[in-house]
């Protein structure tokens, strides 16, 4: 039996489709294809006149040593994010999933920073971190720590990862918790009469059974630090120092809007919008054919 | 093989008490099932024995030894699950394997008890499948092949059957008894069916709201019910019970009457030893059920055979049985001194 709704006519589904349509055409496929159009072009500093390069501002920015640096900082930073924010927030439900009491409040509690945005966390960050009043520096100070993420390269690095997992967590936490509890109990008790111990029960038996779970967040994870962490590194380093900071997304910004390379910066767009082209077709492959149980 | 002893269990959620103090003495080798009403406390006090619900208070003992403290790991006892609890992302010969791998056992050995297994519950062509790809029957097959190639001391059975259809159940019944019989591993069996528990037991407790009100052979308890409980939730349809008050010319001491319907035959009105009206009558073929509004009070099933004939609907009738047959219970539910 025929369940879907048919329409006789061509025109009323036009009708109905057309405010997605319209969405999705001014907001992503005219800037996508100003910027595949302009990544074909080196204009003026002033935008009164463009020259025609073809894929001149590609092959440079493959030969480019500080975009080959761009693309490796970024795969440290995204993949540093993804297993701080998912280890800790894999962490946290668990002791979450074995709470009674007050576990409604200890959620609460840790759900809080995912409603802070990129850039006022990357701030709070930045304000305990500062070099000269920030708590954490004075007290590493006392340790006898010496922090400056203003000079030091892998300081500033650990800053904005760490700032860009913090509100990640509460994210990752709360579907963690969710796959945990979706796992039957019985099925926990089965293996605890086994023999299995707690780490043996969480390495057999429960994370096998979360990896649904952990697979998708992996992909939103990198897919966040990618692009979403924008706020966070513009507000603590800038960039820095000496670009040790700079990812993809923001160099694209830092070329374009502070260098006025507009080519170079459309084309580093589009390189952008093929990798996250791939990581959603990987994305829907693996739900599409996800593990049933 | 061994003994399970349970004394003076309790258990108790917050402040509520759920199990107010059980004693079982199970025999090394005996069949024990375990029946109630749904919330009486059944499963609680099996959990209690596996180890999966801390003990409030008294002691538990199995092969003569207090494992109250002890993990459920270190018990020497194997589960069967209402739902199975297989690991769904093991194939069925991991599910069984999996208890042996992390005992250490070597790999020729758990390769050849569980093809042992395998073949006793005839699950041979199975075992590379995913617990997913088998049918109901099969996952419970599974469970209990987990349980069974272990060799544990004591099984425990927390409602296995009632996740099946009702001709599988009565299939699955049997070849758990034999399997039973077969093995001779003590056994702890938990239901609210008391077919099963009929069938199955060596001997059965009846529990009621967290107490045992009677632990017995199953005709010994049909037979001889300890209370109007264990009288009324052991036997289909129900045991009658009728108020001495309603019968004339009653002269001892008032009390409540059981008669089991099979023992109830009808009579004209004037020899019944108390009288009503039939409301409906059901022929089974091999019996009768008919059920009876008594004038004044609760209605009465009479179970005859299949043969006489079935009384049509509002017929004044009266019932009559044998004193023999009558069981005394207390107005508080508790079996009397048969006078």
């Amino acid at each position: 039996m025929e369940k879907r709704v048919t329409f006789r006519g061509i025109w009323l589904p036009i009708l109905l489709v057309l405010p997605q349509i319209v969405i999705t055409a001014v907001f992503f496929f005219y800037p996508a294809g100003k910027a595949i159009w302009q990544s074909l072009f080196i204009p003026d500093p002033f935008g009164l006149s463009m020259q025609y390069v073809g894929l001149g501002n590609f092959e440079y920015l493959l030969t480019d040593p500080y975009y080959r640096g761009a693309f490796a900082t970024t795969a440290i930073f995204s993949g540093l994010v993804t297993l701080v924010s998912m280890g800790c927030a894999l962490f946290l439900a668990v002791l979450a999933d074995r709470l009674i009491k007050g576990s409604g409040t200890y959620r609460t509690l840790l759900i809080w920073p995912y409603a802070v945005a990129p850039a006022v966390a990357g701030v709070l960050w930045l304000f305990m971190f500062n070099t000269r009043v920030g708590v954490v520096t004075w007290y590493l100070g006392q340790l006898g720590y010496d922090w400056n993420h203003v000079l030091n390269p892998h300081e500033a690095m650990g800053l904005v990862v760490i700032a860009s997992s913090w509100g990640r967590v509460s994210y990752n936490f709360l579907f963690f918790l969710a796959g945990l509890q979706a796992i039957p109990r019985s099925v926990v008790e089965a293996a605890a009469i086994d023999g299995a111990r707690f780490w043996t029960r969480f390495r057999t038996i429960v994370f096998p059974l979360l990896s649904p779970t952990t697979f998708f967040l992996l992909v939103v994870n990198i897919v966040y630090a990618f692009f979403e962490t924008f706020g966070v590194i513009h507000t603590i380093t800038s960039g820095g120092p000496q670009q040790a900071t700079t990812i993809l997304v923001y160099k694209v910004y830092s070329d374009g809007f502070v260098g006025q390379d507009l080519g170079s910066s459309a084309a580093q767009s589009v390189i952008l919008l093929i990798l996250v082209s791939i990581l959603t077709v990987i994305q829907f492959r693996y739900i599409e054919r996800r593990v049933h149980y | 093989m061994a003994t399970v002893t349970l004394e003076n269990i309790r258990k108790s959620f917050g402040k509520t008490e759920v199990i107010h103090g059980v004693d079982i003495d199970i025999a090394d080798g005996e069949f024990i099932v375990i029946v109630g009403p749904s919330g009486c406390g059944k499963s609680t006090l099996l959990r209690m024995v596996a180890g999966l619900e801390t003990i409030t208070s008294g002691e538990v003992r199995i092969g003569g030894k207090r494992v109250n403290e002890v993990e459920p790991m270190d018990r020497d006892i194997a589960m069967v699950f209402q739902n199975y609890a297989l690991y769904p992302h093991m194939s069925v010969f991991d599910n069984m394997a999996y208890g042996l791998k992390i005992k250490g056992t070597p790999k020729s050995e758990i390769v050849a008890r569980v093809d042992a297994a395998a073949e006793i519950l005839q699950l041979g062509p199975y075992l590379q499948r995913k617990p997913r790809q088998l049918s109901g029957g099969q996952r419970q097959r599974v469970a209990m092949g987990r349980a069974i190639v272990r060799k544990p001391a004591v099984f425990l059975f927390d409602e296995p059957l009632s996740n099946l259809d009702a001709k599988l159940r009565v299939q699955m019944r049997l070849e758990i008894k034999a399997l039973q019989r077969e093995l001779g591993v003590t056994s702890l069996y938990v239901t609210h069916d008391q077919v099963e528990a009929m069938t199955l037991a060596d001997r059965m407790v009846v529990m009621n709201d967290g107490v045992a009100d009677q632990i017995g052979a199953p005709l010994d308890v049909y037979a001889n019910p300890a209370t109007i409980f264990v009288a009324g939730f052991i036997g289909s349809p129900p045991m009658n019970f009728i108020d001495t008050k309603q019968i004339s010319g009653w002269t001892e001491p008032p009390c409540v009457l059981g008669v089991r319907p099979e023992h109830l035959h009808l009579v004209s009105e004037p020899e019944g030893r108390i009288s009503g009206s039939v409301t409906y009558a059901e022929p089974l073929g091999a019996e009768t059920l008919v059920h009876f509004r008594t004038t004044d009070g609760p209605s009465v099933t009479v179970r005859q055979d299949g043969a006489e004939p079935v009384p049509s609907e509002g017929e004044r009738l009266g019932i009559a049985w044998k004193t023999d047959k009558e069981l005394r219970f207390s107005e508080e539910g508790q079996r009397l001194a048969d006078s």
